[in-house]
């Protein structure tokens, strides 16, 4: 194909979309209402998902050290912890800083305590895999000079088996999410067919390449399926800069979790959005076209 | 230039619309195709330019056998053809100049060649001056001349039109027909599927008569030949 045949393609694809008024508008109303729904959508999932995240981070396991264990058998303990497979992190907070803590938290009354210091020095332990927790728990358990091994036992397991099944659920949204989209997108390109089927036949009869054809179409396609894009990227942008500028500072008082920050997040999912788009645009006129080409 | 070898069609539903035709035509010739509806007139040209498939036989076009001709060499061959149907098929988004340039776009053409060569073919159809316009603008006849302009714009050797002034009143038909006469004059061959006698008789050529899928008669400069 010669440069100057593909600068055709390219002008009357543009000039197509033009004279194609309600044909342009319909496929350009089916992309936005699809793409609204798989931004609004990617946005919540990917949220939820790093809601889940946070909170499972948060998980730690407190090992208290016995009371009777002198500095060497607490230093061994430490390497016994570091050396369990599965744990991820080790902190140590001795009994000193474990009351400054509770002062903090409950008043200045409990330093009183500070001459005969009553708390045990304490690991705060991470397992890698967070869902993990209880068998890396377990295993801390079994070592000497620990007191208690605690972790959240029963709320964690809760935590988590919500996490998954929303995690699930999404999966299933996303899924169903999708056959709307394509029947919607499908039932489009089934009046666009109608439409072009003499189109095609003429063309092939004057001597037309089933490429010749094709590429305007094609070029078409994606156009539509770009300004299908405006919309829904407009609208998730500036839902989601409202909603995380709402929400933000609240969140970061409470410290359990985060929203995903603006940027880059945004313009990730703004570039998903405008990919679907292009694809959407190629399948949809690859579709239109295939079926009338055989002339 | 052409040549039908015992070309059998049969369609799908069983009809036999070409029962074993024989015929040779010569460069430059001015070919008429009369018979009743039905006859198999339409069949006879669409398997020229392969919009049918003959069943069996062999047709030979400028040495190329349609028969063996591949799906994907199909538009090059389209492209040594005009063609110019009852029906117009013109390209409704189209207008009348982007409609002929259309086979001069498909073959790469220059930019400058196009518009110099669609703009020739427009003034021998007497349409220049409403290149600008849509087909749904333009009434039949008009719509028939900015067809043939198509079929010759990229000077092709051979024309073929199946009842080019079916849908056209009397006068229009001449019109058309003395542009017909003009492309033939220049030395392309053109077969045409009439039912207009007056013109036949009247502009005389070739006549074959086509009944029943078969060539009954083939007179050098024939008439029309039925009674009605
Ligand atoms: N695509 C087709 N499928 C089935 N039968 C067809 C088709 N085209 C034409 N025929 C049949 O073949 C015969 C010849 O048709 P056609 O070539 O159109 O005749 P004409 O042009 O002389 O009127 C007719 O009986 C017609 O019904
Ligand atoms: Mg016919």
């Amino acid at each position: 194909m010669k440069a100057r045949t593909l600068g055709r393609h390219f002008r009357e694809s543009f000039k197509s979309i033009g004279r194609n008024g309600w044909m342009t508008f319909a496929s350009v109303s089916a992309v936005t209402v699809t793409l609204l729904l798989v931004g609004v959508f990617v946005v919540i999932m990917m949220n939820l998902s790093k809601v889940a995240d946070d909170l499972e981070k948060d998980v730690e396991i407190k090992v208290m050290v016995e009371l009777t264990a002198d500095e060497a058998a607490r230093a061994t303990l430490e390497e016994e912890i570091t050396n369990i497979s599965g744990v991820a992190e080790i902190l140590y907070s001795p009994k000193e800083e474990e009351l400054n803590d509770l002062v903090m938290d409950f008043g200045e009354d409990l330093r009183l305590f500070e001459q005969e210091n009553p708390l045990h020095n304490v690991f705060y332990a991470k397992a890698v895999n967070p869902q993990e927790t209880e068998a890396v728990a377990l295993a801390i358990d079994e070592l000497d000079n620990t007191f208690e091994v605690k972790y959240g036992k029963g709320k964690i397991e809760k935590l988590f088996s919500f996490l998954n099944t929303s995690r699930n659920v999404g999966l299933v949204l996303i899924i169903a999410l999708l056959f709307t989209a394509m029947f919607l997108i499908s039932n489009t390109i089934r009046i666009t067919i109608v439409a072009r089927r003499r189109d095609i036949e003429i063309m092939k009869l004057v001597g037309a390449t089933n490429w010749f054809i094709r590429i305007p179409f094609v070029l078409e396609g994606i156009w539509l399926g770009i300004l299908g894009a405006i919309i829904p990227i407009t609208l998730v942008t500036f839902l989601y800069y409202k909603i995380y500028h709402m929400l933000s500072p609240k969140l970061e008082q409470g410290k359990l979790f985060e929203l995903l920050e603006f940027s880059p997040f945004i313009y990730q999912v703004n570039a998903l959005i405008l990919l679907m788009a292009v694809f959407i645009g190629i399948w949809g006129s690859f579709m239109s076209v295939r079926k009338f080409l055989k002339v | 230039m052409i040549e039908m070898i015992n070309v059998y069609k049969k369609y799908p539903n069983g009809i036999v619309a070409a029962n074993g035709i024989n015929v040779e035509i010569e460069q430059g010739e001015f070919l008429y195709v009369v018979g009743p509806s039905g006859a198999g007139k339409s069949t006879f040209i669409k398997m020229m330019y392969r919009e049918e498939r003959p069943t069996s036989g062999e047709i030979i076009i400028n040495g190329t056998n349609l028969a063996k001709l591949k799906a994907s060499r199909v538009p090059y061959l389209r492209r040594q053809i005009g063609v110019v149907f009852q029906d117009f098929k013109l390209l409704p988004k189209l207008n009348v100049y982007e409609n002929v340039a259309y086979a001069l776009e498909v073959i790469e053409e220059a930019p400058s060649v196009i518009r110099t060569r669609v703009m020739e073919v427009l003034e021998l159809v007497g349409l220049k001056h409403k290149a600008r316009m849509f087909p749904t603008e333009l009434s039949g006849g008009e719509q028939q001349r900015v067809s043939i302009a198509r079929s010759i714009v990229n000077t092709p050797k051979l024309v073929i039109a199946d009842e080019p002034t079916g849908n056209l009143d009397p006068e229009t038909s001449w019109e058309i027909m003395n542009i017909f006469e003009e492309i033939n004059a220049r030395g392309t061959t053109i077969i045409m599927a009439t039912h207009n006698r007056e013109i036949v008789n009247t502009i005389k050529h070739r006549v074959i008569a086509i009944e029943g899928g078969l060539i009954t008669r083939d007179d050098a400069r024939g008439d029309y030949g039925y009674e009605g």
